[in-house]
């Protein structure tokens, strides 16, 4: 069987475990019934001059629909109660971009170290990864962990875990991409939390600029500081100064919380969902800005406390 | 084919006079039945043969075909099957050759509209094969976006012929829904019609409603790559999830057109064979009904780990559930027609008993994959092959067998030989569990879809799971091989060889052109067995 090496991963086998008894119990109760009555009701052995003329039996039907549904909404809450952890990651996390390639995975960390086909991580602390696409739809799928998520073009997606066990586990592309498709293979390496700090260290030292500091730079180079301070002063934009994270109240009267996904888009579609009293007339960075320096703008703004 | 029809008189049977001629250009239903029923079972060789394709490369750990090969081969059998095997066999060959004969009609609604239903469907179907000789096509069944709009193989001629192919269904359902509303005969109330003529109703229904998404979804990418007018791709200023939910809204509600009539099939040929009225009969026509109502509200449950909103799914997934209790009810009611039932163990028997059998284990692996949590790390691997294939081969295809051997007598007057039909039953149903069942396992350990390699820790059950495939193709070859021999040799069918209580069995093997000398005039429900008289 596979290691359970996330701390999802015993609460995901519990539910499957549920669900293949209560399926097993109803499958041999199914298969039992039909097979003692072939058996016993098989024409060699019992052919009545007319059957019994049994049309149905609603209170029977009934109460296995009733039952049914009782159970089949148990099923729906536990899957549902563990789906909203999946989907939760915990405020601490180690955040890591991944982008996903036809057909690599390239895996890049707050301090600008880059990793490709290797996603190194601590044990026992939370990694939320921002992952999104260079081409088309792949799928991060790490059965150790029992976790799978799509990586979309043009939007983030997130994934979060919680890795308990040390040691290399086998990451999969899940959905289909074309030729090296299956060849899209990774590994998570999970190491202690203290050897973990000691190679943040040692890369940092090698390494040029992190995201936010190329982000940083982009960010005058490309002009943004014309419209957008970066100091909480209102300009022809909002500030950017602790935007990541807030609540923004749109100009049609909507609630927005600012996202990676919401940084993206207004800088894709500025125009798409505007902050209230300020003007449509920031451009688009459609085609001028890479998926990777999309990524370093937005790393620098989260980068604005 | 000719043939000698039993003493209706003067009266000559649908299969005789005419060249071919007559039959290219006839109008009746049962002609265009059995034309409906050689193309479908030949695009079924040719997607078997992909699918032998598929478990060969996958047999050993290493390349046998390179990847984009491969690519192709999958492509090419979920394409085939889908699209023109198991969405049109059922309800365009067995649902047209009977349904009017079920409900005392001499023809359909519209014979002409059957007719044009049928080329449209082999325009279609040409069109698709037109792409095997210009490069193939590497989507997948599915079409993703927006690697369907990048592929540099043939996605045009392939998504235009499931736009032509779609009206066809269109087409078969209006005709059908429209039948069985007008020409029921008198007394053929609703409650009286055969089980099966609900599902195909049912069917119906999905066709006329559901269909009209995949053209105008297959239309929209054909645009995008044509035009460059982004609807999908990123690149262009589309959204790629956008297609996945377009694409489902069409391809859920299809997976219920394409099980409904099997379960028909499995009401009728329960009864037969036990000699026994149905159990349950209202429960199981309206949970055709109800299941055709849910199956417009799941689609999302194929996208929990697309990026889809966890409130989006939360729906998808309690409304998932409720599948479970129609299909249920059925299961249950079939199972019980059997108590004191006088249980008879021919070839359509054996399959339909399959048929409860696999498709339980299909419906019951399907609770893993509605639950949100557990879908998570099941999905895209081969625990969902399985469980599609135990729904859709497990399921539909026994169906379809068990009824193809049920009517085989009555649509061309000869027998199939019995124990040829059970010895190839054999293979297929051990068979089928021998390929699909390891590929539970593979999935559970991690083993993703569509993968042209794989390594070791796969390599035991993959080999098993080919064996499988080579068993089903056995079965499958013997039984076209028989009937195709009792088309000629078979021993002559009786008007009623399995004692049926459907009009059907009141007519000659094979019926007459105008099936009905008379009007019928229908006092009973369609089961009245033990009822003495």
């Amino acid at each position: 069987m596979l290691p359970q090496a996330s701390t999802i991963a015993p609460h995901i086998d519990s539910l499957y475990n549920f669900i293949f008894w209560i399926s097993l119990i109803s499958f041999v109760g199914v298969v039992a019934a039909m097979v003692y009555f072939i058996i016993r009701y098989h024409r060699s052995r019992w052919d009545p001059f007319k059957t019994p003329y049994i049309t149905g039996h609603s209170a029977m039907e009934t109460s296995v629909s009733v039952g049914l549904f009782i159970l089949v909404m148990v099923i729906f809450a536990w899957g549902w109660k563990d789906y909203k952890k999946i989907v939760s990651p915990p405020q601490n996390s180690l955040e890591i971009s991944v982008l996903g390639h036809q057909w690599f995975w390239e895996f890049e960390y707050a301090n600008g170290k880059k990793l490709t086909n290797e996603l190194v991580v601590p044990k026992g602390r939370p990694v939320k990864l921002i992952m999104s696409s260079a081409d088309v739809i792949h799928s991060f799928f790490v059965p150790n962990f029992r976790l799978k998520q799509d990586l979309v073009p043009g939007t983030y997606t997130t994934l979060w875990f919680q890795a308990t066990q040390t040691g290399e586990h086998p990451v999969f592309c899940a959905e289909y991409c074309g030729t090296g498709h299956s060849k899209m293979l990774a590994k998570v390496k999970v190491v202690e939390p203290t050897e973990y700090a000691r190679w943040e260290k040692e890369e940092k030292k090698e390494k040029g600029l992190n995201p936010a500091e190329v982000g940083k730079e982009l960010f005058t180079k490309k002009g943004c500081n014309v419209c957008h301070t970066v100091t909480g002063q209102a300009l022809i934009g909002p500030s950017l100064l602790g935007i990541f994270g807030k609540n923004e109240e749109l100009a049609d009267g909507k609630k927005i919380q600012v996202d990676e996904n919401y940084l993206r888009e207004s800088l894709m579609q500025p125009q798409a969902k505007l902050v209230k009293g300020f003007p449509p007339v920031m451009p688009t960075f459609q085609g001028t800005l890479t998926d990777e320096e999309v990524n370093a703008v937005i790393a620098y703004i989260k980068s604005l406390k | 084919m000719e043939h000698h029809g039993e003493s209706q008189g003067h009266h000559k049977s649908y299969l005789e006079g005419g060249g071919i001629g007559s039959w290219l250009t006839t109008l009746d239903h049962k002609r265009i039945g059995v034309m409906y029923l050689a193309a479908t079972m030949l695009f079924f060789a040719v997607g078997g043969i992909f699918a032998l394709l598929v478990r060969l490369e996958l047999l050993k750990s290493g390349p046998l075909f390179s990847p984009d090969v491969y690519n192709k081969f999958f492509t090419f059998h979920g394409a085939i099957m889908v699209f023109m095997f198991i969405i049109p066999i059922i309800p365009a060959a067995l649902g047209n050759f009977f349904l009017p004969i079920m409900i005392g009609a001499k023809d359909v609604a519209f014979p002409r509209l059957n007719l044009a239903s049928y080329y449209v469907f082999i325009g279609g179907a040409l069109l698709a094969f037109l792409a095997i000789f210009f490069g193939g096509v590497d989507t997948g069944w599915t079409f993703y976006t927006p690697y369907s709009i990048r592929s540099a193989t043939s996605v045009i001629l392939v998504t235009m012929g499931v736009f032509v192919m779609g009206f066809s269904s269109i087409m078969t359902g209006l005709n059908f829904i429209v039948t069985i509303h007008k020409l029921r005969a008198p007394g053929m109330t609703f409650h009286r019609m055969p089980l099966f003529l609900w599902a195909i109703y049912a069917t119906a229904i999905i066709q006329v409603l559901a269909t009209p998404v995949i053209g105008i979804t297959t239309l929209l990418l054909v645009m995008e790559r044509v035009l460059g007018i982004g609807f999908f791709d990123p690149k262009l200023g589309g959204d790629p999830i956008l297609f996945q939910h377009f694409f489902w809204f069409y391809s859920h509600p299809a997976v219920y057109i394409m099980i409904l009539p099997g379960m028909g099939i499995v009401s009728e040929v329960i009864t037969v064979f036990s000699r026994k009225h149905i159990f349950g009969y209202k429960a199981i026509a309206y949970s055709s009904l109800a299941i055709a109502f849910i199956s417009f509200l799941v689609w999302g449950h194929h996208m929990f780990v697309s990026g889809q909103s966890a409130w989006a799914n939360f729906l998808f997934s309690i409304l998932t559930m409720l599948v479970a209790i129609p299909t249920a009810i059925k299961i249950f009611n079939w199972t019980a027609t059997l108590y004191k039932g006088s249980i008879h163990l021919q070839t359509p028997m054996l399959y339909a008993l399959s048929f409860i059998f696999l498709f339980t284990i299909g419906g019951l692996t399907g609770l893993f994959l509605a639950a949100l949590s557990v879908d998570v790390s099941l999905h895209d691997t081969y625990f969902v092959v399985a469980h599609f294939h135990y729904v859709m081969m497990g399921g539909t295809v026994m169906g379809l067998l068990a009824g193809l051997h049920y009517w085989w007598p009555k649509m061309f007057g000869r027998m199939y030989p019995e124990i040829w039909g059970k010895i190839s039953w054999a293979f297929v149903f051990l068979g089928f569990n021998v390929t699909f069942l390891p590929q539970f396992w593979l999935g559970k350990m991690g083993m993703p879809r569509r993968y042209h390699d794989y390594g070791p820790e796969f390599a035991t059950w993959n080999m098993v799971s080919s064996v499988g495939s080579w068993l089903i193709g056995v079965g499958f070859l013997m039984m076209f091989i028989y009937f195709l021999w009792s088309l000629k040799r078979g021993e002559k069918a009786s008007s009623n060889p399995w004692n049926g209580k459907t009009l059907e069995w009141q007519l000659s093997s094979p019926p007459t052109t105008h099936n009905f000398d008379h009007v019928p005039t229908i006092t009973e429900g369609p089961y009245q067995y033990g009822v003495l008289r």
